[in-house]
């Protein structure tokens, strides 16, 4: 199900920035199917820009995004996100106000049949250990909940690609250390690949497979993680 | 808790309370009246009057309803989710049409769509048709005519509250839509569009209030409305019970409108707590460019520009021929002028007393915020039932006071008392709303730190709040003002005799079919209604929208 990740000498520029300084300038890195990998650094340096060209949300300049070798993003070609099958959990969660915790969690899954629907969905609530809270609006649910709904959202069509946006940043020490390990058995279980941006060295070293470190746009370092 | 400085006066409390009954009793007395008089009237209106007229309004609501939300909608995602050439222009461009009532663009179109006029003599042309006999386009005096210009004079009630609404909309929801595998359109219908949803609905029953108020531009088009019927009824068949009925059945619609605004109002539960990054919009190349372009010019075109173009041209025409300006014009500007003056002190001491007396927290501010509330429905009733709930009031009274102090002719509509008091209701939310607005960012403590040295509650008012408040009491005052002057339809029935404002001289020249000087008068009526446009441009999340806050 899940496939390799490979950036090859992505660069990124935002319209409008000044002399064309890129945002993102030559990333390279490859990561292997089923491990979790994660760019480190502190806000401003292009992480979360890698993550949104990953994500199809903004074209690259040069280079390639490929997933299980089939070229995303490059010269010349640009796949809409929709067609990506690439989930992402994003910093602030997007919950979909308007919808409960379930048809948040059902909202990819619209071309399945009924009965399909209701069962993933059941399956992905009880995965997340919110099995009861599926009735509930995001404006009920505690910061913690309505993280793990995002992250239930975001398995549920199965992506090949999953992407993570500073997924632990709202929630206080005690809980972050939790649910990162929670995140990460649930990930593994799955063997889902994943990419992880953050600031938080703990939460790299608790989460990640593969740490990179990133600096004003450039990869400095790829590799396997410390155990 | 102490009382102190916390409870309005007694004086205070009064006045609101009067305020909010000067509001209810033009209703109580349509009721009154309705119920009060020979049900035979009734038979004869419910069976060959009313069904008709009712049928009327019912299509014309829902055409206009239609166009509003499409046009106001799809305008407000254009210029939020897209950037193409003229966007920026555009984007206040499209609220342009607030400045124009209604009755104005139609006596406008009357003219620039006549079958002899500008715009079918040039397809003609285009089409080497010599005869207007051989080709014509369809009469505007229909109902497609009605729906037409309303809708394109209305939408910008939807447009300003959808666009606040998408701008203030966090992107990462939509990106998440699109990340879960939804197309654009599919992430605006699922997402935007139901997250819109509260407040397009506010936007829709504000523009259908407006629809149910109007009288000139349905009388001009030759539609018989609920509110042309009331208006034909009393006046043309001086049946004032009969008008009092229809005008019964009306209310039933306004306070469905009513709370279907009110639904909307409350319906903001799902407003994100945080503030997040809004929409980038997306750049658009090319054939999509150029047809956003001309897609959010086309309503500006039709609903403004247009319509003032023709007005600039007939005037200039008109002062060119050495005709200059008459007289009675002169004299009907300078009553419009010293009715919205009055209309606008009025309005605006009234919403002092009535927000002051609500400003802080305890049982008797919150009696007071319920007046406050009720002081504020003014802007539903249309002008016609307003009219024709304060009339009988107003008539036994100058007959009381005529009687007991031998005076002749009638002191209070004489005077047009009566007709300052049905606008000032009319309008009263405008300042309410602005002047809640400007409180809530008064801290208490203001107050609090004056009274501790030494000066008194009134005091407190003149050197601390009201000139903290000069913001909000001006826009307040500059949108009654100019409300006020495009009036027609209490001012029709509610003037003193030989007394003409702008609008009712327009409505008087287009009845008679004449357009001498109508469209002068209309000019300088549209001039003013730009003032509050520019206002709201620059406020483009609408701390000031046309209708308050209530």
């Amino acid at each position: 199900m899940s496939v390799r990740l490979e950036l090859d000498d992505l660069s990124v520029v935002y319209d409008g920035a000044r002399d064309g300084h890129p945002a993102v300038a030559g990333v390279s890195l490859s990561l292997e199917a089923g491990r979790i990998g994660c760019l480190l650094g502190p806000s401003g340096c292009g992480k979360t820009t890698v993550l949104k060209a990953i994500a199809g949300f903004e074209p690259v300049r040069a280079g390639q995004v490929r997933l299980g070798g089939a070229v995303l993003s490059g010269p010349g070609v640009h796949v809409q996100p929709e067609r990506r099958r690439v989930g992402m959990m994003f910093q602030e969660y997007a919950l979909f106000p308007h919808l409960s915790a379930a048809e948040n969690v059902a909202f990819g899954l619209r071309r399945q049949p009924a009965p399909e629907r209701r069962a993933r969905v059941a399956e992905l609530l009880a995965l997340v250990d919110l099995a009861d809270a599926g009735e509930r609006y995001p404006h009920q649910l505690s910061g913690g909940q309505q993280q793990r709904i995002a992250l239930a959202r975001a398995l549920a069509p199965e992506p090949a690609l999953l992407l993570l946006d500073e997924p632990f940043s709202n929630l206080d020490g005690a809980t972050r250390e939790r649910l990162s390990a929670e995140v990460r058995d649930i990930l593994h279980r799955a063997g889902q690949t994943a990419m992880l941006v953050t600031h938080h060295h703990s939460e790299a070293r608790t989460l990640a497979d593969d740490i990179g470190t990133m600096h004003n746009g450039r990869l400095t370092d790829w590799a396997a993680a410390p155990r | 808790m102490s009382k102190g400085p916390r409870a309005a006066g007694p004086l205070w409390r009064t006045g609101a309370l009067l305020v909010a009954l000067g509001v209810l009793a033009p209703v109580a007395t349509l009721i009154w009246l309705a119920a009060g008089s020979d049900m035979a009237h009734w038979g004869h209106l419910s069976q060959h009057v009313l069904p008709r007229a009712a049928l009327n309004t019912a299509v014309l609501l829902a055409g206009v309803g239609t166009i509003v939300l499409l046009v106001g909608t799809g305008c407000a995602w254009l210029v939020t989710a897209h950037d193409f050439p003229g966007r920026g222009v555009l984007s206040w461009a499209l609220l342009l049409p607030l400045a124009m009532p209604a009755y104005i663009v139609a006596f406008a179109y009357l003219d620039l769509l006549h079958p002899i006029g500008p715009v079918q003599g040039a397809i003609r042309w285009v089409l080497g048709i010599d005869s207007p006999r051989d080709f014509r386009l369809p009469d505007l005096r229909s109902m497609p005519g009605a729906i037409f210009v309303l809708g394109f004079v209305l939408y910008p009630y939807v447009y300003l509250t959808a666009r606040a609404m998408f701008m203030t909309q966090p992107a990462h929801l939509m990106d998440a839509a699109r990340s879960l595998g939804e197309t654009r359109l599919g992430a605006f219908f699922r997402v935007a569009l139901p997250l819109a949803r509260p407040a397009l609905m506010v936007g829709l029953s504000l523009a259908l209030l407006e629809a149910l108020n109007d009288i000139g531009a349905s009388e001009f088009l030759g539609i018989q409305t609920l509110t042309v019927t009331i208006y034909t009824t009393w006046v043309v068949r001086s049946d004032l019970a009969g008008a009092a009925q229809i005008a019964c059945t009306m209310l039933l619609i306004i306070v469905a409108l009513v709370l279907l605004e009110r639904h909307g109002r409350s319906g903001r539960r799902f407003a994100s707590v945080r503030r997040m990054q809004p929409m980038r919009p997306r750049r658009l190349h090319g054939l999509s460019a150029a047809g956003a372009t001309l897609a959010a010019a086309v309503p500006v075109l039709i609903g403004f520009v247009a319509p003032a173009a023709y007005l600039v041209w007939e005037t200039v025409k008109r002062l060119q021929q050495g005709g200059g300006v008459s007289h009675g014009l002169l004299l009907s500007m300078g009553n419009t002028l010293g009715l919205a003056a009055g209309v606008t002190a009025t309005a605006v001491v009234a919403a002092l007393l009535v927000t002051w007396a609500s400003r802080h927290t305890g049982a008797a501010a919150n009696r007071a915020r319920w007046q406050a509330r009720v002081a504020s429905l003014g802007y539903a009733l249309p002008g016609t039932v307003l009219a024709l709930g304060l009339l009988t009031p107003a008539l036994s009274f100058d007959a009381f006071v005529g009687q007991a102090l031998g005076l002749q002719g009638l002191p209070l509509l004489g005077a047009g008392v009566v007709l300052v008091a049905a606008c000032a209701i009319r309008f009263l939310a405008m300042p309410v709303g602005t002047l809640e607005a400007g409180l809530a960012r008064i801290p208490a403590a203001l107050e609090q730190a004056a009274r501790l040295l030494g000066e008194t509650a009134a005091g407190t008012l003149r050197r601390v709040h009201l000139p903290l408040l000069r913001p909000a009491l001006a826009a307040g005052a500059l949108l009654v003002f100019v409300d006020a002057m495009k009036e027609l339809p209490a001012t029709l029935l509610l003037r003193p005799a030989n007394f003409d404002t702008l609008a009712t001289w327009l409505y008087a020249e287009a009845a008679r079919g004449t357009y001498e000087e109508g469209a002068i008068a209309a000019l300088i009526i549209v001039l003013a209604g730009l003032l509050p446009v520019v206002l709201l441009a620059r406020d483009p999340l609408g701390a000031a929208t046309p209708e308050g806050n209530p």
